[in-house]
């Protein structure tokens, strides 16, 4: 019993969310564009949210960073760049402890003053309020998994997730048996991070996709766009 | 297809062009996203409508519907174009009028119709047992159950109701006051018809067909200035704003042309580019100024001196030293300076008298009809005693003679003389001796040493009269005289030079106006020096800065001095053009019987507001000025030693000024007793009068049987904006928590009224209740006990027309009312409905008695000829009409109220039609209703009269029975003046005999107005529209008591008053500084500071200034402007919240700090809302306050005047005005900004 909901929860589930989050993603960006937005309520308090929304988002996007090419890389290249598994923990640890210290007491800032800002308040939906709480207790629980990884700084429970990411993109069936025995603190954070992959589409989380980091380089200061077809050729 | 897959296109090249030096990109990447902007602006219709506001544009407005949404408003453009060399009319309107469709859908919108809820659960468990009148008397009669829901007025505590539950309880409150009161306790206030006519309509025709009080609103707002009344016997007619160009010295003073009336000023800037010379006057830097070639700014409310003064300087050198010829030709046909005046021996010296009458002399000079008010003139050929055709006697009896042609009542030519300056002329000089006031003292105006009497030498001549001889003067003589100019006659207080201290030299009004006096002479040269090469073609545009002064009388007297002596008036391009609001209902005639109920009962109840709130806000009971401030020291014997309301009641007995309510007996009660006695309720009510057995309300206005119980307010903000005293009604008329800051004069142990009833606990909600009608929360709504939601004004049918432009159009339909709102005729007519059924319980078919006052335009207005008598005090018989009010006994079908609604009466073609005067047939338009709305078919009693259903079969009855949009009844009306004169005038309509203005004519289109004998300008291919036009080119009377524009007041209150003449008056001192100034410290430092409230800029005309758009582009709540050196005083620096208050109140508002402001100033742009961005007062603890919280009326004697030709009540013409700007106010930093966010618990049990 126990392994079928492993099964279903790390072995299929995953890919529900995937799918969700690709689809999800196209369809509103196709049929409700004017409400791909970050949903910015500086205008209507800026208190608290330069600070708490930059640490919030340094901290986020570094451990986002981190989770990505941690858990994705192969491990054949860790070996080849000679990174042993306890170096790579300790790095995990803390980078991963600074950055999610940075996120919670930014998600904290913002948190309070969403719900405690009468005007931010008045104006945000419960997907707003829904998903700042989603993100701090996934931030929680990725800083108690610090606990856990202490006990194994050899990194073998590392290899475990890593296996386990690395299965889910190779299509390997036995993916979720890597994650069988793991700590339920680490089940409890994959899961809450699968349900983010779900919910992404539906909340202002979608405007990660659209920061606008190509005007770093994009050239021209006018754009000017072409009257139709004729003058295009 | 895809936003996607178009920008993962990646084979495609994007960017097409490069320019700029790579600094611009062209890109091919898809438009489609532009789509969404276009269809935000694509619309399924464009509707054209209005804004039925008091701001005299008139603009007619493109309406965009989408959906069924209104989306937004655009100008319109498709006014008729004027001719070759004017601009056109449009561009018309403002981006504050494009910002109205906000609230339509904003959080503002008064959605339901709403009830405090404390009402609602008294009246659900009272009507649970009992009929709707009964529940009601079971709610207002028990005190505890009263003072429940009025004490917390303004507190909140409103919920929704259903309509036909409101309906219920408003038709049952009128059922039971009319009953228990009268129907004059019903009472409803509505301004401006112009703005929405048959809005306007709904309201009053309700209130008419019933009996209740209509009350005016003009002169409450102070825009009424009394000096045209005065001078023209015309509530106020003024040039189109076109005519403007038309002129060659343009004045602008005290009017702020650019902000408040923002769509003409165009033709302003067109008239400079044509090479027009401008000279601005306002005290402060408003925006006004950049149209100056020179800006004069005087010290404020010292305008009358800067007249006076310019004045002395045109007498000098136009028509004494050298006699200009068209000054000299125009003064004596078309204004009162030939005429006589007795010079009456007073404490030694003369004193002007009145104006001598035919009746004087002998044999009355032969003259039968009226000889007591035919006025008399040397004529220079024969040098006999003359008696010139066209003044008010020959208006009345004369049929034929009434004209200005240089005729005497016998039709023998005459050629009046001007002056007795001559020495074959004149038998003597006279000493006589003028009153002045520029010396009393004024803690904030400078004043002058001069004596208060000063005597001037003048040609006089004997003759002789029935009584002996008596010793007689020109006007002309006078008036000069008055001026202080030396005629080598000698004698003290003239000037020679303009450099001499002499009242009312240049050199004079320098040291009181503080403008240099070689700026005033220059001025003044150069506007009589244009109006004598261009015949006349000098205009002052006037307005708010000055009129809303106590002594605005003598301001604008002043400056219609300067117009008159220079031939200004009635020539286009000349003349007053006085705009303070959007007085002109242009169809007058024709809206009166719909608006009125003319068409059923004659005639309807009308009150001046100003002596009614004076009288039901107790303002009187705190009143400070003493009459001995105001009277004159040359005054004739009399009672003088009253206060002001005993001179409210005196004019209220003797006719002069209505009453409302009328008499502490119940109206419909007098016929019935009188029937016992076996009277004519005529002399029931004069004889009971005289016993003392009836007492007219007006004697004890704070007796329960003489207060209002339920007042409606429709489409004004009565409480937020125009309520002067704004505190004292809400302590006094609602009875809820109040700023009042001042002690009554019974506590001061000042208890002075003598003919006035003193009760020392002065009543607190007077009202049982106030309904009002409206489509936004304003602040009047949050002070009512219901609340009904109306249209907007794009989504109801109604009319609207200025004096601005000569164009009627409409409001119309672009959308049905919102949510469950109702336009205001629908609201009144279902009313009316629900008020037949109910009022069936208490009341049938009534009789009615109505005192009536002696009204100007009617064959009364010449009631009282020579002399001032009281019949009170026994020296006259109350005779009805003639010494006291006129008293008419009215039916009232209570049952059929609301068939009477819907259906035009058969008035219409028993008596007609008529107004200003004259009167017609209207049988035929009658007839052609019949045909155009259908006819009642359903038995009753309005079985085949023309129906008014809906609000466009009521703008039809309008526009069919208006001379201005009928050319049928223009001709016919103008064929009934020619009756009167003896002249042809058909020739101005007759060209437009055949057109008849319809509902969707000016929907499709705005229609200019056809010619008609209401208005004394013309709409002509040649000339703009322009007042007096036809006094001087049709030389039809101006409807005075010489016929002729009156320079003069000869009534025996103006000379007591030493107002015979224009004079320079200093603001009054209002006494509400001192007594609070010390009382409330909060440690800051404080400036005393005179507080005007000019129109303001961020708000949709004088008011809606809690419009999102409109609190965006300012400071997002009430402001006061101070100067830099006053904020320095107080310490204050731009933006801090500061607190301005008095004896009347307090008000918050944060500084705008500016140079702009004049030292010693404080503005405050009016009706800023109560309920946006305000925190409480320190010193009341209420919520801050508004504009008015620190005024309070103060009415003036010469208001009052009635019986005397153009000096007669007529509506929104005539009356007490109520003045602000002597007002001054403590002002100083706030310590604490307190914002009141928590319930009323503490003073009164929450409103729940």
């Amino acid at each position: 019993m126990a392994e079928t909901i492993n099964t279903i929860v790390f072995g299929y589930y995953p890919y529900v969310a995937l799918v969700v989050l690709a689809l999800g993603t196209v369809i509103r960006y196709d049929h409700a564009p004017y409400t791909w937005k970050s949903g910015s309520s500086q205008l209507l308090r800026r208190k608290q949210l330069v600070v708490g929304s930059v640490l919030f988002h340094v901290g986020v996007l570094a451990i986002f960073g981190g989770h990505l090419v941690g858990l994705l890389t192969p491990l054949w290249i860790w070996d080849m760049l000679g990174v042993s598994h306890t170096a790579k923990q300790v790095t995990a640890i803390v980078a991963g402890g600074a950055a999610g210290a940075m996120g919670i007491v930014g998600a904290t800032l913002l948190i309070h003053r969403r719900f405690f800002d009468a005007r931010v308040r008045a104006t945000s939906s419960f997907a707003d309020n829904m998903v700042i709480l989603i993100l701090w207790v996934q931030l929680a629980l990725g800083l108690a998994t610090i606990a856990v990884s202490m006990q194994h700084l050899d990194g073998g429970e590392m290899v475990e997730l890593m296996s386990w990411a690395q299965g889910i993109f190779t299509f390997n069936p036995d993916a979720a048996s890597h994650v069988a025995h793991a700590s339920p603190i680490f089940k409890a954070h994959i899961f809450l991070g699968l349900t983010i992959f779900v919910l992404f589409p539906f909340t202002r989380l979608v405007h990660m996709l659209s920061a606008p980091i190509r005007y770093i380089w994009r050239p021209g200061y006018q754009i000017v766009r072409t009257r139709g077809r004729a003058h295009a050729e | 297809m895809s936003n996607l897959l178009d920008r993962l296109n990646f084979l495609a090249r994007k960017n097409v062009d490069t320019f700029s030096d790579g600094h611009g990109v062209t890109t091919s990447e898809s438009r489609g996203w532009e789509e969404t902007y276009r269809k935000r602006w694509q619309h399924d219709k464009i509707v054209r409508s209005t804004h039925g506001v008091n701001c005299t544009g008139s603009c007619s407005w493109k309406i965009y519907v989408k959906g069924g949404i209104v989306t937004w408003e655009t100008q319109q453009t498709d006014y008729p174009r004027t001719r070759p060399d004017l601009p056109n009319h449009e561009p018309r309107g403002c981006p504050r009028g494009a910002s109205y469709s906000w609230y339509m859908y904003s959080a503002n919108r008064v959605k339901y119709p709403l009830i405090r809820s404390r009402l609602l659960k008294l009246w659900r468990e009272a009507r649970v047992v009992r009929t709707p009148v009964a529940a009601w008397a079971s709610i207002v009669e028990d005190p505890k159950k009263r003072k429940s829901y009025t004490g917390v007025r303004g507190h909140g505590g409103f919920v929704r109701a259903r309509w036909d539950e409101v309906n219920e309880i408003i038709a049952a409150a009128n059922a039971y006051t009319v009953r228990a009161h009268g129907p004059d306790r019903v009472v409803g206030f509505s301004p401006i018809p112009a703005m929405s006519m048959i809005s306007y309509a709904a309201g009053s025709r309700y209130l008419s067909l019933m009996g209740g009080v209509c009350l005016s609103f003009y002169d409450w707002y102070c825009d009424l200035p009394p000096a045209s009344p005065m001078t023209w016997g015309e509530q106020t007619d003024v040039p189109e704003s076109a005519d403007w160009y038309n002129a060659g010295f343009l004045m602008l003073w005290g009017s702020n042309v650019p902000q408040t009336r923002t769509p003409d000023a165009h033709f302003y800037t067109e008239a400079r580019y044509k090479g027009a010379k401008s000279v601005v006057v306002s005290p402060d830097y408003s925006e006004a100024t950049k149209f100056a070639d020179l800006w004069l700014h005087p010290k404020q409310g010292t305008d009358a001196a800067l007249a006076m003064a310019m004045g002395h300087v045109i007498l000098r050198e136009f028509h004494l030293d050298r006699q200009a010829d068209y000054f000299e030709d125009y003064c004596r046909r078309y204004t009162d300076m030939p005429m006589l005046v007795q010079l009456v021996k007073q404490n030694g010296q003369y004193v002007p008298g009145r104006l001598v009458r035919a009746s004087d002399f002998a044999g009355d000079l032969g003259e039968k009809n009226n000889p007591e008010w035919k006025t008399v003139a040397i004529d220079a050929a024969t040098k006999k005693v003359v008696v010139p055709q066209g003044s008010v006697g020959f208006r009345w009896g004369d049929a034929g003679k009434w004209n200005l042609e240089e005729k005497d009542g016998k039709g023998q030519d005459v050629n009046l003389q001007m002056s007795l300056i001559l020495d074959e002329n004149q038998d003597t000089v006279a000493e006589v001796a003028f009153p002045y006031f520029g010396n009393r003292e004024h803690d904030h105006f400078e004043g002058t040493d001069h004596e208060s009497v000063l005597v001037r030498s003048l040609p006089a001549k004997q003759v002789k009269l029935k009584d002996g001889e008596a010793l007689v003067a020109t006007v002309f003589d006078l008036f000069v005289a008055n001026y202080g100019l030396d005629r080598g006659v000698g004698g003290a207080n003239v000037a020679n030079s303009y450099d001499e201290n002499v009242p009312y030299t240049p050199a004079w009004a320098e040291k009181i106006t503080g403008v240099p006096a070689d700026h005033i002479i220059t001025v003044a040269r150069e506007f009589a020096s244009n109006a004598e090469k261009t015949n006349g073609r000098s205009m002052v545009i006037l307005g708010a800065g000055l009129n809303h002064w106590y002594h605005m009388d003598m301001s604008y007297r002043g400056i219609i001095n300067l117009l008159v002596m220079c031939g200004c008036v009635g020539q286009s391009g000349g003349g007053w053009s006085h705009y303070v609001g959007q007085e002109k209902l242009r169809p007058q005639t024709g809206w009166q019987p719909l608006a009125f109920g003319l068409d059923w009962a004659r005639p309807p109840r009308h009150m001046n507001s100003t002596s009614f709130f004076y009288a039901h806000t107790d303002q009187w009971r705190y009143e400070t000025l003493n009459v001995s401030e105001i009277l004159s020291p040359t005054a004739p014997e009399g009672p003088w030693d009253a206060t002001l309301i005993d001179y409210n009641v005196r004019a209220e007995r003797m006719g002069w000024l209505p009453s409302a309510p009328q008499l502490e007996t119940n109206p419909l009660d007098i016929a019935a007793m009188a029937a016992k006695e076996k009277k004519e309720p005529k002399d029931f009510v004069a004889d009971e009068l005289k016993s003392g057995s009836l007492k007219m309300s007006c004697e004890d206005p704070d007796n329960p049987a003489n207060w209002p119980r339920n007042l409606f307010v429709w489409r004004s903000n009565l409480l937020g904006s125009s309520g002067k005293g704004h505190e004292y009604f809400l302590k006094h008329l609602l009875g809820t928590s109040h700023g009042v800051m001042g002690k009554d004069l019974g506590e001061e142990g000042r208890q002075r009224a003598k003919e006035t009833v003193w009760h020392d606990d002065g009543p607190e909600g007077k009202l049982d209740l106030l309904v009002t009608l409206d489509f936004r929360m304003s602040t009047t709504c949050v002070y009512s006990d219901i609340v009904l939601p109306t249209a907007t004004w794009y989504e109801k049918n109604d009319l609207n027309t200025s004096d601005m432009h000569p164009f009627i159009h409409p409001l119309s339909s672009a959308a049905d009312p919102a949510w469950e709102s109702r336009s205001d005729w629908d609201i009144f007519k279902g009313l009316a409905k629900t008020f037949s059924e109910v009022a069936q319980e208490v009341l049938g078919v009534e009789k009615d008695t109505v005192l009536v006052p002696i009204l100007h335009d009617t064959p009364g207005e010449i009631a009282q000829p020579l002399d001032v008598k009281d019949w009170k005090t026994g020296e006259i018989e109350p005779i009805p009409g003639k010494t006291m009010p006129n008293v008419v006994v009215v039916e009232r079908d209570y049952p059929n109220l609301y068939k009477r609604f819907t259906a035009l009466g058969p008035l219409m073609n028993k008596i007609g039609n008529g107004g200003k005067g004259i009167a017609w047939n209207t049988e035929h338009e009658v007839e052609a209703l019949g045909k155009l709305n259908g006819v009642v078919t359903e038995e009753g009693p309005t079985k085949g009269m023309p129906k008014i259903e809906t609000d466009i079969d009521a703008t039809e009855v309008v526009l069919m029975l208006a001379p201005e949009t009928n050319g049928e009844v223009a001709v016919k009306a103008w064929e009934a003046l020619s009756k009167a004169t003896g002249r042809e005038h058909a020739h101005l309509a007759i060209p437009k005999e055949d057109e008849k203005i319809r509902f969707r004519d000016i929907v499709a289109q705005p229609r200019k107005i056809i010619s008609s004998p209401t208005w004394s300008g013309i709409e002509s291919e040649k000339v703009c529209y322009n007042a007096g036009y036809t006094n001087v080119h049709e030389l039809i009377p101006w409807r005075t008591l010489t016929g002729r524009q009156q320079l003069y007041q000869d009534h025996m209150w103006m000379r007591a008053f030493g107002e015979g003449f224009c004079l320079y008056r200093p603001p009054i001192d209002t006494k509400s500084v001192n007594p609070v100034i010390e009382s409330k410290p909060n440690g800051n430092k404080q400036v005393v500071l005179n507080f005007i409230t000019p129109h303001q800029k961020w708000g949709i005309h004088s008011t809606y200034s809690e419009n999102l758009l409109m609190l965006t582009l300012n400071r997002g709540g009430p402001v006061v402007w101070i100067c830099e050196t006053d904020a320095a005083k107080a310490g204050i620096v731009d933006n801090d919240w500061v607190e301005a208050y008095n004896a009347n109140g307090a008000l918050v508002a944060r500084a705008v700090v500016s140079q702009r402001i004049k030292e010693g100033t404080i503005y405050m742009y009016h009706a800023q809302e109560k309920i946006v961005n305000v925190p409480g007062s320190e010193t009341t603890g209420n919520r801050g306050g508004i504009h008015n919280s620190v005024t309070r009326a103060i009415t003036k004697p010469t208001h009052m005047i009635g019986g005397y030709a153009q000096q007669s009540y007529g509506f929104n013409y005539y009356g007490t005005v109520g003045s602000n700007r002597d007002e001054f106010v403590i002002v100083r930093k706030m310590e604490k900004i307190d914002w009141l966010e928590r319930p009323l618990a503490e003073k009164v049990e929450a409103a729940e």
